[in-house]
């Protein structure tokens, strides 16, 4: 692996809330190609990882390089990063206020100062792609948990990112439509597209993954590729949430 | 006499009340509107002396009568070149400080309902539309203030209508109000109740009639929601 490769490089991350500190020294490097897995116990700081590498937590410590820029720095333009980078939430976060349709051209037409046919044309491509092109008019009120996150993938994507950053995709939803989504991403990641997914659905990350990092207590414990890690932790915390989380009774 | 003689022959000077009610009320309206939105702003920015002034500011309209903040703004500023006009039988001079007064009372209390519907609206639109590259005002543009207005209508509605009921304060700096041609028709005819009641029903016309407007818009804006 060269360094060309290298997304992103994040050196000794800190993040504090006033007095609670979440994140304590992460070292990490994430590559072009990979599908990085985070999994861990609520409270380890997953979330807050994933949100620091796109900025929407400002790090109070350590370094995160992002194609060979620093992203922490003074005076760096976190819009231009945010464009490159896309991020699907927990809650969806479609825009209220705008049709599906809209919720994709809008962000083109202002951020990527896309003509109005031209962006259209491309979120219609989009919702093709989800098979949702008949809700391109109906607002995100109308629509089940599950076309919601499918329709925020395609708004991340749809911004041509070189990372997708997924915040626990799943979580929200009820267990029927947990389906339609990981599936989504799948093909996503089959494609090539680099991503970086906090969830607590195991087989996914077994069966999609390339990289798992386990974290708690504001550490990576322990990583390496799925097959290891779920059947052969090492580290203690590990072993312990594992035998939590896969087969429960 | 009763109710309908004293409104027969007297309504002119209802009638030239009300406009001047009207009009003054509008203005406030507009005015108190604009430098609401000024103030939420400042209250919303994250640079400390204007969030700091925003709310002292807030504090102090809040905490004081009104007909007080019209009699300071009124001796205060007396250094003011008001114009020596009169239009519709208002004299600017008295006029002017009026809707001063109220404009600055109806902004602190705008101020506050356009800060409560911008933080109604869910932190993860403003998450959202600023992962996809829009700057903190693309996003308040686009995203928020759209919501937040959906929201704040109802409130914004309610501090109309007290501001139209609030005009008849204006009366103690003499300026032709609907309450300052209600005493002169009370002189006049030594009849008080009814002219209260006359006057109470022109100001339930009035704001019913703003109060249907108010809700019209909101139900457009209802609309393009679903």
């Amino acid at each position: 692996m060269t360094d060309k490769d290298v997304l992103f490089e994040i050196k000794g991350l800190e993040k504090s809330f006033g007095n609670l500190k979440v994140l304590k020294g992460i070292d990490e490097k994430i590559c072009k190609g990979e599908v990085v897995v985070v999994i861990g116990p609520s409270g380890s700081g997953k979330s807050t990882f994933i949100r620091c590498l796109n900025l929407l937590e400002q790090p109070t410590g350590g370094q995160i390089i992002f194609e060979g820029e620093d992203i922490t720095a003074k005076g760096f333009d976190v819009n231009k990063h945010r464009e490159k980078v896309g991020m699907v939430f927990q809650q969806f976060n479609l825009f209220n206020n705008l049709s599906v349709i809209d919720n994709l051209c809008v962000p083109l037409i202002n951020v990527k100062k896309m003509g109005e046919a031209e962006a259209k044309e491309a979120a219609m491509k989009l919702l093709h792609r989800v098979g949702l092109e008949d809700k391109a008019n109906a607002f995100p009120s109308q629509l089940s948990g599950g076309q919601k996150q499918r329709i925020a993938i395609v708004r991340a994507m749809a911004m041509g990112p070189d990372v997708m950053l997924f915040d626990e995709p799943t979580s929200a939803l009820d267990p029927e439509m947990v389906g339609e989504v990981l599936q989504v991403i799948k093909e996503l990641a089959d494609e090539g597209t680099t991503m970086v997914v906090v969830t607590h659905e195991m087989g996914f990350a077994q069966k999609v993954g390339t990289r798992v990092l386990f974290m708690d207590q504001g550490y990576i414990m322990e990583q390496g590729d799925p097959k290891s890690i779920f059947e052969n932790p090492q580290n203690e915390r590990t072993k312990d949430f594992l035998s939590k989380v896969i087969n429960v009774i | 006499m009763n109710m309908m003689t004293i409104f027969m022959n007297y309504y002119k000077y209802f009638l030239r009340g009300t406009r001047t009610t009207i009009v003054v009320a509008l203005i406030v309206v507009v005015l108190g509107c604009c430098l609401g939105c000024i103030i939420s702003l400042l209250r919303l920015s994250k640079f400390k002396p204007f969030s700091e002034f925003a709310k002292l500011y807030i504090t102090i309209i809040r905490g004081t009568p009104m007909l007080v903040q019209l009699y300071i703004v009124y001796f205060q500023l007396d250094f003011l070149p008001y114009p020596k006009m009169t239009i519709w039988g208002m004299a600017l001079e008295r006029v002017m400080p009026c809707v001063i007064a109220l404009s600055m009372n109806s902004a602190a209390y705008v101020a506050e309902i356009i800060r409560s519907g911008i933080q109604a609206v869910d932190s993860g639109q403003m998450e959202a539309a600023r992962s996809c590259g829009m700057t903190y005002g693309q996003a308040m543009k686009l995203i928020i203030l759209p919501q937040a207005i959906k929201n704040i209508l109802p409130a914004i509605g309610n501090e109309f209508v007290t501001m139209v009921k609030e005009t008849s304060i204006l009366m103690y700096l003499g300026v032709a109000d609907l309450m300052y041609n209600n005493n002169l028709v009370v002189t006049a005819t030594y009849s008080p109740l009814y002219c209260y009641y006359i006057s109470a029903i022109i100001y339930l016309i009035l704001n019913i009639i703003l109060g249907k407007g108010v809700s019209m818009f909101e139900v457009r804006m209802k609309k393009s929601d679903r």
